[in-house]
């Protein structure tokens, strides 16, 4: 009991202190791409500390909820980000480590951010409120039918029984699980607004859609706001990875050994994802904004095929 | 092209005549400038030829250009801003260049002070169920240059874009009045810091014309090939930009590279990485000696092997194609009405260059293709850079190999009289118009600088409409007009 405590607290420390190391490997790896030398590894770190230490100037307009919504944003991504097995499955927290409770975690904090960018006021508050919520209506529904899928294959929405049931031999290959992954991996890219969907590094208010959301936050404020979606793209990766690259994962009543390979494993599988991010938006241009929907929907329509492809294949045994 | 010109006694039906011509489409604006006392119009004809006409403001009024040619209009207005003139029959009286924030009203006509309250501004309405405002700017998120965008959008389309600038007002046209013809020439390198030379160029031409003197054959081949330095390395950088605006920054990386080569060996050949106050009247500051040479000639070559591939990186990236294909469609007919020079003109069909159609030493002895497309569209801008790009490193190689030897810097001697030149120059955003008036004394007593930017901005008003608010970056950034250049 106590170790499972030790270990469910240490990896809700890992995933919040490698997120902005995560970030910072993106960076780096586009950067390098770019023949610059880009900013060191830890930068994201000395960002956020910059920012925690500065004033946070608050728009005149802004409500109650314009302070709360970056605190609520972070602790339902960090619940959620805890919620995910990183390197161990059988945590204590397993039992609520639903994929429906995390969607609808999400779903919350999308709720919340895009409310506080509409309550400033501002017209690209509004921009970017609309857009999200454009984009968060297909990738929602198309989360929860991945989820499906997945729930279909494994007999369960229980993401420990998910991972395990990955890891263990009676998977095989199956068609499903491919597009599945797909769909998955578009609305991680769209969840995170990452190129194509978004540009996390512009400076064209005109085009921003996470960014135009949280123009008017400064200070500590965007210092959690900025270390929440850090932790949400960890979230993302993880996801991914210990649904679909399970190998190393830690199952319940691993020994204590076991369990520190599969945190190195984690990382290693982390720092390999983080850098084909980095190539894969280093080779695209960002679509144009009434595309995206395509792109999301494509996600959906994948899913729905996922599931459809399960039942028939059942029905004709 | 550049000339002196003998200006013609006042007459109200020549002034009404070429505003006929304007209207009817027969005729090109070139420019509208006020003078002590009067308006004065430079307008090309459809021979080409450039003809001069103005007006007399005897009672502080004119009869409007704008309101029958639509693309007067920014001119007439800055015009009666500096001067206090007003234009008879417009339908727009709103200030253009003066905010309201200056001391002082009509700073180049009869001078009243001022507040420095601001002005409000009206902006153009559009009324329609669910339309709504964005403002934008003069502050913008990235580092560019001040302007204020007002958007009406219906959802994420645009339904009308109006711009208002001025916001970097330097008092040029005040500055110029007494200075003498070096300070003069600094001036004008200052106007718009990218195409410090071409408009050094300009001013140049303008004032020997006016004294009527020729500057050196050598002379004339450096500043061709400062020119062409300079557009090459502008060409780079707008290419790598508009790309960026797509979030494909691997162009822009790339292109960045080109640039600051481009720049580096421009420190190396002519002391200065924009070449800045280079180029003077009577001729050029700088020689350029074998090494310099050697060096635009290793350029050269670097450029001739690394450029086709990322020109094949850009043609090749389909996620990119979609977002610049049929985006921005500035179409043929309004480019023509406007004169829209330079690669926005050239790429919905306007084929003109004033290195080509009005030549100008060292560009008569050359000859050199100007790209054409008629798309319109963000992709053809860029093309239209690409292609430019190629011509350019044909001419710096053949201005090279011609260039004449002896001296760089002809003297200049006062004409002892009053006298006027003008210039038609071309910078890598479109030609621009130099006109310089000299007293007595030989300082300048008026000079009248118009940028290409002028009939440009209006044409991105229309080139986005229809198109959604979050493609205005890449349509801007393909236009790259320049606001310091229009807000002298």
């Amino acid at each position: 009991m106590i170790v499972d405590l030790a270990f469910q607290l240490l990896q809700m420390t890992l995933v919040i202190a490698v997120a902005p190391l995560l970030t910072g490997l993106v960076r780096a790896t586009k950067a390098r791409l770019m023949r610059r030398r880009g900013p060191p590894l830890i930068q994201p770190y000395r960002d956020l500390i910059r920012l925690a230490r500065k004033e946070a100037v608050v728009a005149d307009g802004a409500s109650w909820l314009f302070r709360f919504v970056p605190y609520l944003v972070f602790a339902a991504t960090w619940v959620a980000a805890a919620l995910v097995p990183t390197f161990a499955t059988g945590l204590l927290f397993s039992w609520s480590a639903d994929l429906i409770a995390i969607i609808a975690l999400l779903g919350a904090a999308r709720f919340f951010l895009a409310l506080a960018g509409l309550d400033v006021g501002t017209s690209f508050g509004g921009l970017g409120s609309s857009r999200e919520a454009l984009f968060g209506a297909l990738a929602e529904p198309a989360m929860i039918v991945i989820v499906f899928t997945l729930a279909l294959v494994a007999g369960s929405t229980q993401l420990s029984t998910v991972a395990a049931y990955m890891v263990s031999s009676n998977v095989g290959l199956r068609v499903s699980l491919g597009m599945a992954l797909v769909a998955l991996i578009v609305v991680a890219l769209a969840e995170n607004g990452r190129i194509p969907v978004d540009n996390p590094a512009t400076h064209l208010e005109l085009t921003m859609v996470h960014e135009a959301m949280i123009l008017e936050y400064s200070g500590r404020h965007l210092a959690v706001i900025e270390l929440a979606a850090m932790l949400k793209l960890v979230l993302y990766v993880s996801l991914i990875v210990c649904v679909f690259v399970p190998w190393g994962l830690a199952i319940a009543d691993a020994s204590v050994a076991d369990r520190l390979l599969g945190a190195l494993l984690y990382l290693v599988k982390l720092a390999l994802a983080g850098v084909a991010l980095g190539v894969f938006e280093s080779s695209i241009a960002k679509m144009r904004v009434f595309r995206v929907p395509d792109f999301v929907g494509a996600a959906l329509m994948l899913g729905f095929l996922g599931a459809l492809l399960l039942f028939v294949s059942r029905t004709l045994k | 092209m550049s000339a002196s010109l003998r200006v013609s006694p006042a007459n109200g039906a020549e002034w009404r005549e070429a505003t006929r011509l304007l209207a009817a489409g027969e005729a090109t604006l070139v420019s509208l400038w006020g003078d002590d006392g009067r308006m004065r119009m430079a307008v090309r004809q459809a021979s080409g030829a450039l003809s001069f006409v103005e007006v007399a403001c005897e009672d502080g009024s004119f009869p409007s250009v704008a309101s029958v040619h639509a693309p007067a209009d920014r001119l007439e207005r800055a015009a009666c801003d500096l001067f206090g003139f007003t234009a008879r029959e417009t339908a727009d009286k709103r200030r253009w260049l003066d905010h309201g924030r200056w001391p002082l009203r009509h700073p180049l006509g009869q001078a009243v002070p001022h507040d420095g309250a601001p002005d409000a501004y009206p902006f153009l309405n559009a009324e329609g169920e669910g339309l709504h405002q964005i403002p934008v700017g003069p502050v913008h998120a990235g580092i560019i240059e001040p302007g204020h965008f007002r958007f009406h959008a219906g959802g994420e389309s645009v339904v009308r874009l109006e711009e208002r600038l001025g916001y970097v007002h330097k008092g040029v046209d005040r500055l110029m009045r007494g200075a003498n013809l070096e300070r003069g020439g600094v001036l004008a390198a200052r106007v718009s810091g990218d195409s410090t030379v071409a408009y050094g160029v300009a001013f140049a031409r303008a004032v020997e014309a006016a004294l009527g003197i020729e500057a050196p054959p050598r002379a004339h081949g450096l500043r061709g090939l400062m020119a062409e330095l300079e557009r090459i390395a502008n060409h780079f950088g707008d290419i790598g930009a508009v790309c960026n605006d797509a979030a494909f920054a691997l162009m822009h990386a790339h292109c960045g590279i080109l640039r600051e080569r481009t720049l580096r060996t421009a420190k190396a050949a002519f002391g200065h990485r924009l070449m800045m106050d280079a180029v003077v009247p009577g001729g050029v500051a700088v020689d350029l000696t074998p090494e310099g040479a050697e060096a635009i000639r290793a350029l050269v070559r670097h450029v001739r092997t690394t450029f086709p591939g990322l020109v094949q990186l850009y043609d090749n990236t389909a996620s990119l194609q979609d977002r610049t294909v049929g985006t921005g469609v500035l179409n043929v007919d309004l480019a023509r009405r406007f004169g829209a020079g330079g690669v926005v003109g050239r790429a919905s069909g306007r084929d003109f260059d004033a290195r080509r159609d009005c030549p100008y030493p060292p560009y008569d002895a050359f000859s050199f293709e100007v790209p054409i497309r008629r798309a319109g569209d963000v992709n053809a801008r860029i093309w239209v850079r690409i292609e430019e790009v190629g011509e350019s490193l044909s001419l710096i190689e053949a201005m090279l190999l011609r260039l004449a030897g002896g001296p760089v810097l002809a003297t200049l001697a006062s004409a002892g009289s009053a006298c006027e030149g003008f210039a038609l120059i071309e910078t890598f955003r479109g030609e621009v118009f130099a006109h310089v008036r000299l007293a007595n004394d030989g300082v300048v007593a008026r000079c009248h600088l118009r940028d290409a930017s002028w009939f440009q901005w209006p044409l991105l008003e229309a080139a986005i409409e229809g198109n959604i608010v979050a493609d205005f970056p890449l349509c801007n950034k393909s236009f790259n007009c320049s606001y310091s250049g229009c807000d002298l």
